[in-house]
């Protein structure tokens, strides 16, 4: 992300019509000088208008246009495609068989409840809606938690996951200033954006192993302990994106000591909860490890693709403290840096959640209707598999295809592979080899499969 | 600045890690007051945190303007009247939800086509093309022409934070003039962004009126390019605006010496009545075809307060200045909240573009604000008729939600603590929270405020 700060030349002196002087219904001259001179200009509508005004170049003449958007962009490409074989595999947004966004039934329910019951649009406190705080708190860390328990917890309504990193990110500079910021090689795109315009250092630490299109957890443990003591480690709950690839039980054990040895501050983005082993609690289960450790941990929930609540931006920020009195110290501080970004956050998906959450029916039909989304996942990364392994003929290992979880899977392809499915196969991916298997049917796996063993062997 | 990974001095000055690590030790070997009373330290012994990383965040303080609805819940006074907060209440006291908001929600639940995808980074395209609109007229020439780029934001706050953020990355000038009294979180939102915050004179005391001299000249000394918030209409907290000729005269000063108008339009509609005559301050600037930044909100307008809509127009010299904005738009969106939220958006763009909707909205719309100005004239004529001291006429001068009594914060403490008022130190009361029943209780109070307390 690079928005330099561009500074003007000076900027010219104009030369404003006296308006009593001049008649504005007169033609003028229609000299035009180059960039950073004065220019009189004359158009139709100015001449309307009762006042002249010298035209002057525009204060924002120097703006450059910003590149797109990496990960938003492919849908663009995508959609401007028109070959009928053409396949989505860039956003991580969730599709049906018949590959069309899904709305969770019992979301629809809560958005029907919610409208009878004809509840008003007053203003949320700062911190978010309190059934929301509660109900995110108690899903991510087990209603019997002793950090809830002991109130050890400030939970503060974000905008989805972007918005609770970004407001952990401003308390970081704030509190922490120098204190670095450790995250994954490679991680979601948006990370350093996050941590760069909220003015927070951060370095990489090695997690991707090309060689095994798995975890180099050597690596990631050695750097983690070569980080300057207090550093914050970016961690993803589950489902790494864009990898896949997620420490085992047994690995977190290990990376929970380096972080405790170091007095390093575990951050978790935890933006697939229930949607990566199709189970709320198991994927909560790093995050648990290490509160059940008495460790201090920042955690960002996001529901945009457990609840299929992309655009409604909800998620929330939990800082585990070491006392309760520290935790409202810290709520204090994430609601003044809330004020001024948007005084208070969006009610209709806060309350979306706390009537889910809140209600045991529903709940048990998130549950459901979660593990039928995680499932035909799981079906469609053992279809592919199976389709990929029939046809290719060389002993490649592709099992990393099942091993890994979530929505994404790094297949390994390089950026000339990943360019060849798109531009041969009109297969629309991101750059780093990373597809969503969200957006693959079943009946597309055989294409798919085509598609990757061609760019794999044809392609380098 | 923002970008990169240099780090800018925080707004409240921190300890460095060492003095944070010192500290920490040395309250470990005493041993922290938190140890004896608070049993969760004992509950874990292993943690290598028994003294925070976080104990050096102190608690801030509670925001001022939201402080007050805190004390007035706390309150257990049956009279009490809370004017502190700007929501609208019915004359039953009771929030209000429109129905034309009702209506579009109820055609948005019951559409079975509609998703919940990702909007775009700049947000719903119907919204952002009917929010220009409306504030800058239907058949604005700066919208013919290409040369708005608007984007939804988080109502009011998000608009201008956005709009604050690209200009300390983009322009020349990062010093920005906020009227004096301005409404609280204004200064908070440009400092954060990055920009100096300084101030023109705004309010007489005196006359309960426009220090119009004294604007001016402020206005005239600010340096060249200097960004200005104006106010659109329906100034906060002191409901005082200029008059179209003060407006006038403004833009005229703003022009010659090149200053960058910043409006902030929370109350169009509300403040007249009339969609149109609420944004004259506005289109006259654009009419000149110079340039300005404008941020929309309607969280009073259409009663949508918790959805936060809102809009950032930017009224640029050219198509192409405009579109290289907004590609430099979505770079300062993207880090802070990815995309915004979907829900207000669509029931906004469901009624501006309808064109019953939109006129049931303007009666709607037109309803609430004749309501507050039937307050304003009740309760300058309770005060008239107590024979209380001094001249109330600003009372029916002002305009908007809010008006400025002129009371001090003695004379506020006194009617909180006497006659359960909540209203802001500053002596604002919000006209919205008034209501025929309760108008004599505040007419009492101010009565006694002004002829006991100081």
């Amino acid at each position: 992300m690079a928005s330099s700060l561009l500074s003007f030349g000076s900027a010219s002196p104009l030369t404003l019509l006296d308006p009593l002087k001049v008649n504005p219904r007169v033609g003028g001259s229609n000299q035009a000088t180059f960039l950073g001179k004065n220019f009189i200009k004359t158009k139709k509508s100015f001449t309307r208008t009762s006042m002249a005004v010298a035209v002057e170049v525009s204060k924002f003449n120097e703006l450059t246009m910003a590149p797109p958007d990496p990960i938003l962009g492919v849908s663009e490409a995508f959609r401007a495609d028109t070959h009928e074989m053409k396949l989505n595999l860039g956003v991580g947004a969730y599709r049906t068989e018949d590959l069309q966004p899904y709305v969770l039934d019992v979301v629809k329910k809560a958005e029907n409840l919610m409208l009878e019951r004809g509840e008003n649009k007053e203003y949320l406190p700062i911190e978010g809606l309190a059934a929301f705080n509660k109900a995110t708190a108690e899903l991510l860390f087990g209603v019997e938690s002793s950090v809830l328990q002991q109130q050890r917890v400030a939970t503060v309504q974000g905008l989805s996951g972007t918005g609770s990193l970004r407001l952990a990110a401003e308390l970081i500079e704030r509190y922490f200033p120098g204190a670095k910021v450790l995250i994954s090689a490679p991680t979601w795109g948006n990370h350093k954006n996050i941590f760069n315009d909220a003015g927070v250092p951060w370095s990489e630490y090695r997690y991707y192993d090309p060689k095994t299109v798995g975890l180099d957890f050597d690596g990631m443990i050695s750097d983690i302990k070569a980080a300057p003591a207090g550093s914050f480690v970016l961690l993803h709950g589950c489902a790494h994106n864009p990898t896949g690839i997620d420490p085992t039980p047994e690995q977190w054990e290990v990376i929970a000591d380096v972080i405790q040895e170091k007095n390093h501050i575990p951050f978790f983005d935890v933006a697939y909860q229930g949607f990566a082993s199709g189970s709320l609690d198991e994927d909560a289960s790093s995050v648990r490890l290490f509160a059940d450790r008495g460790m201090e941990l920042l955690v960002a929930q996001s529901y945009s693709k457990n609840l299929g609540l992309y655009s409604e931006r909800i998620g929330a920020i939990n800082v585990v403290c070491s006392s309760s009195e520290v935790a409202q110290r810290v709520k204090s501080q994430l609601k003044r840096i809330a004020r001024p970004m948007y005084s208070n956050p969006p009610i209709h998906g806060a309350r979306i959640v706390a009537n889910v959450v809140g209600s045991p029916d529903l709940f048990n039909e998130w549950k459901e209707e979660m593990a039928l989304m995680a499932g035909r996942i799981k079906s469609v990364r053992q279809k592919l598999y199976d389709s990929i392994t029939s046809k290719e003929k060389t002993s490649k290992d592709w099992s990393f295809i099942l091993k890994q979880i979530g929505m994404f899977s790094f297949t390994g392809l390089n950026k000339a592979q990943s360019e060849n499915m798109t531009s041969k196969w009109h297969v629309y991916m991101t750059k780093d080899g990373r597809i969503s298997l969200a957006g693959l049917s079943a009946a597309k796996c055989d294409y798919l499969a085509d598609a990757i063993i061609d760019s794999y062997h044809n392609v380098s | 600045m923002h970008g990169g990974n240099d780090s800018h001095s925080s707004p409240s000055p921190s300890p460095s890690p060492a003095d944070r690590r010192i500290n920490a030790l040395v309250r470990h070997l005493q041993g922290s007051p938190l140890d004896a009373a608070d049993p969760c330290l004992a509950a874990a012994p292993t943690s290598a945190a028994q003294i925070s990383v976080f104990d050096h965040v102190v608690r801030a303080p509670e925001d001022p303007i939201l402080g007050v609805t805190v004390a007035y819940n706390k309150d257990p006074s049956p009279v009490k009247l809370n004017l502190g907060v700007g929501a609208y209440r019915t004359e039953e006291g009771k929030p209000l939800v429109l129905n034309v908001v009702r209506k579009a929600e109820q055609m948005l639940v019951n559409d079975r086509s509609r998703v919940k995808e990702y909007l775009p980074i700049v947000g719903l395209a119907d919204f952002n093309k009917l929010s220009a609109k409306l504030i800058l007229g239907a058949d604005s020439p700066a919208i013919q022409d290409n040369r708005v780029t608007t984007v939804q934001c988080l109502s009011g706050t998000g608009s201008l934070r956005v709009g604050a953020e690209f200009l300390a990355r983009h322009y020349h000038q990062h010093t920005i003039y906020i009227p004096q009294p301005t409404w609280g979180n204004h200064v908070k939102i440009f400092g954060l962004a990055g920009l100096a915050v300084k101030t023109y004179r705004y309010y007489d005391p005196a006359t309960r009126g426009l220090n119009f001299r004294g604007l001016l000249e402020d206005l005239g000394s600010a340096p060249s390019g200097a960004i200005v918030l104006l106010h659109a209409c329906a100034h906060n907290p002191t409901g005082v605006d200029p008059t179209a000729q003060e407006w006038e005269q403004i833009r005229q000063l703003m022009r010659l010496k090149a200053l960058l108008p910043f409006f902030d339009s929370a109350y169009q509609g509300f403040a007249s009545g009339n969609l149109d005559a609420d944004a004259q301050s506005i289109r006259m600037f654009v009419r000149d075809g110079g340039e300005c930044l404008v941020a929309q909100s309607y969280a009073k307008n259409m009663g949508l307060y918790g959805e936060r809509v809102g809009a950032l127009s930017m009224v640029c010299r050219s198509a192409d200045v405009a579109s290289r904005v907004e590609s430099q738009l979505k770079l300062v969106i993207r880090p802070m909240y990815s995309n915004p939220p979907i829900h207000g958006a669509s029931i906004v763009a469901t009624i501006l573009k309808d064109r019953a909707m939109f006129q049931e909205w303007e009666v709607e719309l037109k309803a609430m604000a004749d309501r507050i100005i039937s307050m304003r004239k009740q309760l300058f004529d309770a005060l008239r008729s107590r024979g209380t001291p001094g001249d109330w006429s600003h009372i029916i001068k002002q305009i908007g939600m809010f008006t400025f009594t002129g009371l001090n914060s003695t004379q506020v403490a006194f009617m909180t603590k006497e006659y359960h008022i909540y209203l802001t130190s500053d002596g604002r009361i919000s006209m919205a929270g008034l209501s025929s029943r309760t108008v004599p209780h505040l007419a009492d109070a101010i009565h006694a405020a002004v002829t006991k307390a100081a």
